[in-house]
């Protein structure tokens, strides 16, 4: 499957290649679990395994919540309690669930970020690239649905807010609205089609997972130094890496099982930190909360949504030019769906031939300031647009545009990258100097 | 790396929850050192006792608790009332049966009854539907150390009352330093001696509002004991299986690292 040459799957007994003949189903558990990887990753590589496991969590705990779940507007809300207060395990159940969708997303950011700090966006891994947006948009609208579930105030709330984004589209957005809604309005039949799509959307996530982890084995890891792996000869390409198993694997299921100690101990002792209060109180049309705020993971997403108000200068230009068909609330749109469409387009947009940005010295500050803007957004996005607030979402805004639009594709051209090492061996002797009289070579078999 | 991450990690909760922050003009709330504080907290029993007897002859003339069974007020981690005890209390309820068409005296699997009025909220969850602390600055610090502070804010309010009033289209507003934009429709309903217990325990408006605090906290969250056991058991479970997999790590990388084996 890899391009990288190493030994293949080769059955032994009869039974075997009678299986192997008729479906290779064993050489290919081997070939994906013995996967020449880099032997040079770091910590930050480590991200793909907890997000495999949060897929699969919240699968099981979520298959095992629609047991005691009931979606009906008079009885969601009750039944959520039913299962905190009644079922057996029920609280830690739905606790697990609630939070494990922190845990998705805080992983899933940071393996964004790893992506984009070490390059991993560049050819030949744009489709694994393309394809992980995908599965992050699913992401967001599997959560999205989900937290209309419990029928809370936030829920119905937060569900009329981001519907309300469609309705803004010229011309079509209000029967789109009404056809994503059921009705007019977010009613039982919102509440029962996002019931039916939060159960089926994470199925196609693993589906699209499956074919993420494909089109990263075809063209192998990136890793640190950006240097591929030499596929000369399978000798050459061993002193690059090492098998999946038992070194990555183990490594990731100790940085999981050290990740899963913190995760219980928020399950465990405080599980509605990053919730809001307000769901604990049944949704209720007529009131609206003081303050609707999406979930921390949309709050970046929401500051960009919210800092193109009427009163900025490229929001009216583009009202001007359009005859008003584009107004703010529409331009607001635009800029969060866009602000996910230029970190897809990343590939095309960077311009450099260096992928590591360990080799790249002014790439590194523009990144920098990349994760401290998204941090402020994120904190911008929970607070209410007034006073300082929507200034600094502004800037904020303009800065991720610009790092994507505007940075990436000059840096290319004017910053002069330091020197890389010529193969993935040499970064890692400099890192693990070699013992006087070892030859280097007994490395590659695993200890007793 | 480590390091770096555990900054990032720190950095993302505390960002985060800035989300779990309710804005909105605030009062104050005082923060009380609950018994079931912290990962270790658990329920005075006592306490929760003397709370429901305040719930029952003080908050339930308004308000109802309609996601409460009365079983659960026997349940592990609760009042702990004795079954006898249990069904007698219930039993002062009655409640609507559909299926004789008549009211009837409640079972312990019956409900507390829903709110009498209507614009008095249900207190199931108000614990926890409320956030006493904020802040500062969106950055939910506060929340991380103090709690999220819901039973706080019910005691801040019961005893945050100035004692001033005012009219508004013929409601009475009572001034109170906890609710958000100072004025609220409930009169003040705890003074102080308003509910005798039968072990003599003080009954000043601030003892009695932290029983009932801690009571509703409860009725809130009425498996949190399990649940912090349960975290707990994880947390050790996993930190046993972290250091494993810690060492087994090692040993593996070690001739790829070219170190030696411990």
């Amino acid at each position: 499957m890899s391009g990288i040459p190493h030994d293949h799957y080769e059955p032994q007994s009869n039974g075997a290649k009678w299986l192997h003949r008729r479906l290779p189903i064993v050489g290919l558990m081997y070939d994906t679990l013995m996967l020449p990887t880099p032997k040079n990753l770091n910590w930050m590589w480590i991200w793909g395994i907890v997000l495999t496991f949060c897929l699969v969590l919240q699968i099981v705990t979520g298959i095992v919540l629609v047991m005691h779940y009931t979606p009906h507007v008079d009885m969601a809300f009750a039944s959520v309690e039913h299962i905190m207060r009644n079922v057996n395990g029920g609280h830690m159940i739905r606790y697990l669930h609630m939070n494990g969708a922190s845990l998705f997303f805080f992983a899933v950011y940071l393996h964004i970020f790893r992506g984009l700090y070490y390059g991993s966006y560049k050819a030949p891994r744009e489709v694994t690239w393309i394809i992980g947006m995908l599965i992050y948009l699913l992401m967001m609208g599997t959560a999205f649905m989900g937290y209309v579930l419990p029928w809370g105030q936030m829920s119905f709330w937060g569900a009329t807010v981001i519907t309300g984004l469609f309705g803004a589209i010229p011309f079509i957005g209000e029967p789109i609205q009404t056809w994503l809604l059921g009705g007019p309005a977010v009613d039982n039949a919102t509440l029962t089609r996002f019931f039916s799509l939060h159960y089926l959307l994470p199925f196609v996530i693993a589906a699209l997972v499956a074919v993420h982890i494909w089109a990263f084995h075809t063209t192998g890891n990136n890793n640190p130094t950006g240097v591929e792996v030499r596929r000369g000869s399978k000798a050459e390409a061993e002193k690059d890496t090492v098998p999946f198993w038992p070194y990555f694997v183990i490594k990731d299921l100790f940085a999981l099982a050290l990740i899963m100690v913190i995760f219980f101990a928020v399950v465990g002792f405080m599980p509605n930190y990053l919730g809001h209060p307000d769901n604990y109180v049944e949704a209720n049309p007529l009131v609206t909360p003081s303050h609707i705020v999406p979930e921390w993971y949309f709050l970046p997403f929401y500051a960009i949504l919210r800092a193109f108000d009427d009163t900025v200068w490229i929001v009216q230009l583009a009202g001007f030019l359009t005859g008003g068909i584009i107004d703010a609330k529409f331009f607001g749109v635009l800029a969060m769906f866009g602000a996910i469409v230029v970190m897809a387009l990343a590939p095309w947009l960077d311009t450099s031939s260096v992928r590591s940005g360990r080799y790249r010295p002014m790439f590194k500050w523009w990144f920098a300031l990349l994760v401290v803007d998204f941090m402020v957004l994120m904190w911008v996005g929970a607070m209410p647009a007034e006073g300082i607030y929507p200034v600094i979402a502004l800037i904020g805004s303009a800065y991720w545009f610009a790092y994507f639009l505007i940075i990436l594709p000059l840096l290319g051209v004017i910053e002069k990258p330091l020197a890389q090492p010529d193969t993935i061996e040499a970064d890692f002797d400099a890192h693990y100097p070699k013992k006087a009289g070892d030859a280097g070579q007994a490395a590659a078999a695993p200890a007793e | 790396m480590f390091k770096k991450l555990a900054i990032s990690a720190v950095a993302a909760l505390t960002l985060s929850a800035g989300g779990a922050m309710a804005a909105g003009a605030a009062g104050h709330v005082e923060d009380v050192d609950f018994s079931f504080e912290g990962p270790f907290g658990t329920f005075d029993q006592n306490q929760l006792q003397r709370g429901l007897k305040v719930y029952t002859q003080v908050c339930a003339a308004c308000h109802g608790m309609q996601y409460v069974p009365f079983r659960t007020l026997s349940d592990e981690g609760g009042p702990q009332l004795p079954a006898d005890q249990m069904r007698a209390y219930a039993a002062q309820y009655e409640v609507y049966d559909a299926e004789i068409d008549d009211f009837r005296a409640a079972l312990p699997t019956d409900h507390f009854p829903m709110s009498a009025l209507e614009n008095a909220p249900d207190l199931s969850m108000m614990a926890k539907a409320r956030a006493g602390f904020h802040g500062p600055y969106g950055t939910g610090m506060a929340q991380l150390f103090k709690g999220m502070g819901g039973p706080e804010y019910i005691y801040s309010l019961l005893t945050g009352y100035t004692g001033e009033t005012k009219e508004e289209a013929g409601t009475t507003l009572y001034e109170n330093k906890a609710f958000p934009g100072g004025w609220i429709a409930m009169a003040p309903p705890l003074y102080g001696e308003d509910v005798e217990f039968d072990d003599g325990h003080i009954n000043t408006i601030e003892s009695q509002s932290e029983d009932v605090s801690a009571f509703l906290m409860w009725a809130a969250e009425p498996k949190m004991m399990a649940r912090k056991q349960a975290g707990l058991t994880g947390v050790i479970f996993l930190t046993v299986l972290t250091v494993l997999l810690y060492l087994t790590n090692k040993r593996i990388w070690a001739p790829i690292k070219r170190k030696d084996v411990a």
